[in-house]
Order: C-alpha cells, then structure tokens, then sequence
C-alpha cells in the first residue's frame, strides 16, 4: 500500500468571479500522519479542507481545477457516491455543533444512517468512539440525556467522537479548539495524536503553536497558495521561504 | 420633553396598544360566550337540528367542522410541507424559486371567495364532485397552502445551517438530512402553521358555502354535502332564523379552536421536551 493516503494535484478552487480561493495546490498527505495546514486567516484552508469530503459541493457552486486523489481515486470521478466518501473523511467543524438529541443518538447518528440498526453493535460503537475522543469517562453514566447540555470542550469532543463512529479512514478538523479553553484544547491535542494511529488527519489549527505541537508534516498557505510544505520538524525550524518564517516568528498574520 | 418623559410615552402607547388589543379580543369572545353559553346543552351538543335549526342540536355541523378541517389538513399539509422543503433545501434561489414564491404569496392574498367560486366552478361541477366535503376540503387546501407553506419555510429556515453540515458531513443523503435533521427541528413551526390553517378552514364559510354547501345531515362519506359551524352560524344570524342558537354554535366553535390550540401546543411541547431529553 502506498504511503500516500491523500495526493492533492494541482487543485484551484474559485468561486463566481472572486480571485481563485485556492491556487495550484500540489500536497500530499501521508497515511497515518497528522498534517497541518495552517496561515493567516483566509488563506483557504477552510476551502481545501471543504473541497477534500466534497463538502463545498454543498455552498455556493465554485469552479474546480486539478485532481484530488484519495488511495489513487479521484474523488471527484463522476461514479463517486458522495455520503460514502463523506463516511470515508469525516469532517470536525471550528464550532462545537451537539445535535439535538441525546449523546448516545449523536454517536449513533452516522452508522445509523448507514444503516446499523442492532442496539449491540450501536452501543459498542458509541463506547469504542466516546472512548477514542476521551470523552467516555465524563458521559457514561448519562448517554441519555441531552447532549446539548455538554460544555463547548466536551461537545468538541462529541463532535470528534461522532466522526470515529463511522471508522473513517481521513479525519478533517477545522480549527477545532477555536472556540475552546487551554485546557479542553490539550485533551483534544492529546486524543488527536493518540488518534494518527489509526487515522490520517489533516488540521487546521488556530494558531502555529498548535500547529507545531501536534503535526507530523505541515503546509504554510498563504492567500490560496501553498506556498511551503515539509515535515514540521523541519518547516517550524528552518523554513526555506521567506514569508513563511515572516509568519511563523509572528512579523504577520 | 426630556429622555425620561419620552421613554415613559413610549412605554404607555406600547402599553396601550398591546392591552388595547388584548381587550377587544377578549370583549368579542366573553360577548360570544355569554351570549350562546346559556343556550348550551347536551341535546345541543348532540342532538340533531329541528325546524332549520330554530331548535334541536348541532351535531351534525359540529361532525361536518371536524370533517371538513381534517381532510383539508390531510391534502394541505403534505402539499404545503412538501414544497416548503422543496424550495428550502433542494433548490438554490433562482427565476423558478422566486416565482414560486411570489405566486404562494399572491395566492395568500386573494379573497375566499374567489378561492369558493373557484372551488364551485372546478370541483364541484367540472370534477362533478357536487356539493360535498371533498369538494369543500380540496378547496380550503388550496387557500390555506400559502399559509402552510409560509410557516414551514420559515420554521425549515431557522435550522441551523450547522446541523446540515453536520449531518452532511457524516454521510446522510439528502433525504436522510432533511428527515433527521431539518425536519424534527422545524417541527414545532410547521404544527404553528397548521394550527393557523386549521383555525381558518373552520372559521372558513364563503368558500364553504359554495363548495361543501349547506346541508343539515351528518356526512357519511367524503362526497357527501355538509354543513360547518361558521356556516350554520352564518345562516341562522343572516336568515334571522334564531340568534340565540348562533350564539351558542359560534361559543361551541371558540371552544372547538381553543381545544385544538392546547392540544397542539401540548404536543409541541411533549415532543421538543423528547428531543432534547433523549
């Protein structure tokens, strides 16, 4: 199996007459490693993060160039079916979104949709997701209740766990400590590198601290360009391009 | 005058016009009630009318009511949801959409009894359904649609666009969003929506007249002619026929309405309590 899981081939994204959101990006992203997409705000790390489960095919229509190929698939191919390739690359929102309803419906929500019905299987999957997120120590005595009466940190947690459900293969979270404590941050951080595991993650995260705390790899977008990509170990150290040390040292951004 | 003075006049003539309001609804419906609450009876409630109604019950126009507000509801809410969702979630803003919306807009203003003729000259006697309750239900569907459809927009729209993607982004169709997401949320607007359609199909008596007619016999089927409260009303006030009897036929229609109002309301309230319970 080849190392990479996500091959981005010179993808644009532009939407009506605007300049392009996303220019030219060429990235790859490596199986079961964390990479961070990170820059000044828009950049278009949303949209790429959007554009890699087909989410933006819900917004406004933009205009697409380039490939994005997932294990070697384009999942842009017209015989793609797009809720199974969502299953595939779960997505975790910069705000916090509990579902109305119970805690335990809110995990179950997705493999239900697939069709899991057996209440066994449910629970199990509920358990293994809430358990992977850290989150099952602070609910179990209370899966019934509403989930929308969790705090911000935990129903950051509920909406990473909610993704685990599906058994993904690609977790996409955007920004998703932004509107979170220091605390519930680091036990996000700390279940999200327990996590790469298993899972390939893309990141973006709301700061460059964060970014250099949890990435394997990192890409520096700058204005809908990447304009640098490499391990992290390397980039937040010695980056080769100008503006990305501009960045990361805080002269901007 | 000062700030202070000025927030005070406010305050009254804000005051004013709400309690003003409240009143003269409260005075129409105390009126009605003492009114037609002496006249109320047993035999009233279910006994059949004798002599055109000078004396005997209403059960027949009390059936008719219930009839008739009930298999409007059943062909309007389908519809009026139905497009609601459809113009909300499976469209984006277009020449088609807005045209949609301007003609559930204008159908909304037109009088009932354009909607009446209408039903006359179509339903009952080009469809040749006659003077019946399906003639009068399809025709109070279609005036009270643009009320439905309203409401169930405006309900639909008030869904977090967040949960869509929520639900989107864990792979649910379509389909599957609108119905576990889109659908549960906006429930508590869209049953608002036909509380109000249901109150004006059976407040409803031009429209009905012509369409449902005017016949003092229980309904046996849905081609039967029928008879609702407001018409019964209608006619014994209009013909002179007896006052004191549509008095006590409009004070038992306040009390079908309010009814109808609190159970809805209670079956709001049970299922947003079950949502957010669950």
């Amino acid at each position: 199996m080849s190392d990479i899981k996500i091959q981005i081939d010179h993808f644009s994204y532009t939407y009506g007459d605007e300049p392009p959101v996303l220019r030219n990006i060429t990235l790859n992203v490596r199986r079961n490693s964390i990479l961070t997409i990170f820059g000044p705000a828009r950049g278009g790390k949303t949209t790429l993060l959007r554009s890699l489960n087909r989410l933006t095919d819900i917004d406004e229509p933009g205009k697409r160039q380039g490939r994005i190929l997932l294990d070697g698939q384009d999942i842009y191919a017209p015989s793609v079916d797009v809720p199974s390739l969502r299953r595939r690359i779960g997505m975790v929102f910069a705000l916090p979104v509990a579902l109305p309803m119970s805690i335990f419906d809110n995990i179950a929500y997705g493999p239900r949709l697939q069709g899991v019905r057996s209440p066994s299987r449910l629970s199990d999957l509920v358990q293994f997701a809430l358990e992977a997120a850290a989150l099952w120590d602070e609910v179990r005595d209370r899966l019934d209740s509403s989930a929308l009466a969790l705090s911000g940190g935990q129903q950051q947690r509920l909406s990473i766990a909610r993704v685990l459900a599906l058994e993904p293969e690609v977790i996409l979270l955007d920004e998703p400590t932004a509107a979170l404590d220091p605390i519930s941050t680091a036990k996000i951080e700390e279940a999200l590198i327990t996590l790469k595991s298993e899972y390939t993650i893309v990141i973006a995260p709301h700061n460059v601290q964060q970014a250099g705390r949890v990435a394997d790899d990192a890409a520096f977008f700058l204005m809908g360009e990447c304009v640098e990509a490499g391990p992290a170990s390397q980039l937040f150290t010695v980056p080769r391009d100008r503006r990305t040390e501009d960045y990361i040292t805080g002269r901007f951004g | 005058m000062n700030r202070h003075q000025s927030q005070r006049a406010a305050y009254g003539c804000l005051w004013a016009a709400a309690s003003i309001t409240i009143v003269i609804l409260a005075i129409i419906i105390m009126y009605v009630l003492l009114q037609g609450l002496p006249y109320l009876s047993l035999n009233f409630l279910f006994g059949r009318p004798e002599a055109q109604g000078r004396e005997g019950g209403i059960m027949p126009a009390i059936l008719g009511t219930l009839a008739l507000g009930a298999l409007s509801l059943i062909i309007a809410v389908p519809l009026g949801v139905g497009a609601a969702v459809f113009l909300t979630e499976y469209t984006r803003p277009s020449a088609l959409t807005t045209m949609m919306r301007f003609g559930t807009d204008s159908l909304a203003g037109v009088p009932s009894i354009i909607f009446g003729l209408f039903g006359f000259i179509f339903f009952v006697t080009r469809l040749n359904l006659s003077w019946s309750l399906l003639a009068g239900s399809l025709t109070l569907a279609l005036m009270v649609l643009p009320t439905l459809i309203r409401t169930a927009e405006e309900a639909i729209r008030a869904v977090p666009v967040s949960y869509r993607e929520v639900s989107y982004g864990l792979g649910a169709s379509r389909w599957q969003m609108v119905r576990t997401v889109v659908l549960p949320n906006a429930l508590p607007g869209i049953v608002t929506g036909i509380i109000l359609s249901f109150g004006r199909a059976v407040g409803e008596t031009a429209a009905v007249i012509f369409t449902a007619g005017t016949a003092l016999n229980i309904p046996t089927s849905v081609f039967s002619p029928t008879r609702t409260m407001a018409v019964h009303f209608y006619i014994l006030a209009v013909e002179g026929i007896s006052l004191p009897m549509a008095y006590a036929t409009g004070a038992v229609l306040i009390v079908t309405i309010l009814i109808i109002n609190v159970a809805a309301n209670l079956f709001i309230s049970r299922g947003i309590a079950r949502t957010v319970r669950r």
